[in-house]
């Protein structure tokens, strides 16, 4: 009981589940799958620190 | 035994090298060394400077090519971790403050390791990074993958509590049913325990270490445009400037540190 009066979330219950059709799922898992994707495309779409700095120096021919 | 009547007793062949000299490579001749054989192919498969390069090309500096490293940074600190884990015993990773602590550290660098490692996969996919004679190193990433489940799952039925004899009674449906039960039994906590701490441990690590070494050799895999404006470039056919070295004359020059090379 002192686990659980400590805990962030009560966890005193089943854990919920997406059912949808032959998939089953746990709420956790979907929240993981889903931070993966919101993740990788982030990581397509933003920009590297630096990344265009060392381009221009590249296309000017100076250090990088 | 002794000598023939007449014959003087062997002399000790006098060393016509001082210890001190170092010894002559032989001239003309291959030498048959195993040593001398690995260390030749080693450099010759894997000189030094692309083993460790001190520049990668530009378009590495992506996001997307960090994911790679974030996953052998996490597997370091599951190891570490383990180690201690490993060290201490169950009792103390249930029953105490620090233990707890390690335990978590454990279990969550295990999620970023599989959360590291897909995005990784991911990304490589989407970018068929098995281009340009890259196949092996796909396929060895794709069999760390592979490797990495059952490691984990071990560690969830190591973990003694009710939450690991719960896994491993639902878990051992599943081997029995694809037939390995009989030599992979969930049930059996010692031989779970082997595989978790020693024999799929050091399976992941030196196929990593494969992996990366395959990276170094082939170099990371470019984006597909850019392969596709280097196959123009070399033909020829772009601006009329044929591109001898990619590395240094195309589009993805070297350009200094530029994170992850996976």
């Amino acid at each position: 009981m002192s686990v659980l009066a400590t805990a962030v979330f009560n966890l005193y219950h089943p854990a919920h589940t997406v059912d949808w059709e032959f998939i089953h799922l746990s709420v956790a898992n979907v929240v993981v799958i889903g931070l993966m994707l919101i993740v990788f495309f982030l990581a397509i779409l933003l920009p590297f620190p630096g990344a265009a700095r060392r381009a221009a120096a590249r296309r000017g021919g100076g250090p990088s | 035994m002794s000598a023939a009547p007449g014959v003087p007793p062997n002399p000790v062949p006098p060393n016509p090298v001082p210890p001190s000299a170092p010894p002559t490579p032989a001239v003309g001749t291959r030498s048959k060394s195993w040593t001398v054989k690995l260390r030749e192919r080693g450099v010759r498969e894997l000189p030094p400077e692309r083993l460790l390069p001190d520049g990668q090309p530009t378009y590495v500096a992506s996001w997307i090519y960090v994911f790679g490293v974030a996953s052998i940074a996490s597997l370091i600190v599951i190891i570490g971790s383990g180690m201690i884990l490993a060290l201490k015993g169950p009792a103390w990773w249930h029953e105490t403050g620090v233990g707890h602590f390690f335990n978590s550290i454990h279990l969550w660098s295990v999620e970023m390791f599989f959360f590291a490692m897909v995005v990784h996969l991911w990304g490589k996919y989407w970018m068929a990074a098995w281009r340009g004679g890259r196949a092996r190193v796909w396929i060895t990433g794709a069999i760390v993958f592979l490797v990495a489940v059952p490691c984990a799952l071990t560690g969830y039925v190591s973990q003694q509590n009710f939450d690991s004899q719960w896994i491993a009674t639902q878990a051992k449906d599943a081997m029995n049913s694809v037939g390995v039960g009989a030599f992979f039994n969930l049930t059996n906590f010692g031989q779970m325990y082997s595989y978790h701490i020693l024999l799929l441990p050091i399976a992941v690590v030196l196929l990593v270490i494969l992996h990366v070494l395959l990276v170094r050799r082939n170099g990371v895999v470019p984006p597909i445009e850019i392969d596709e404006r280097l196959a123009a470039m070399r033909a020829g056919s772009a601006d009329g400037r044929r591109v001898e070295n990619p590395d240094t004359d195309g589009p993805g020059a070297l350009a200094g540190p530029a994170g992850d090379q996976s």
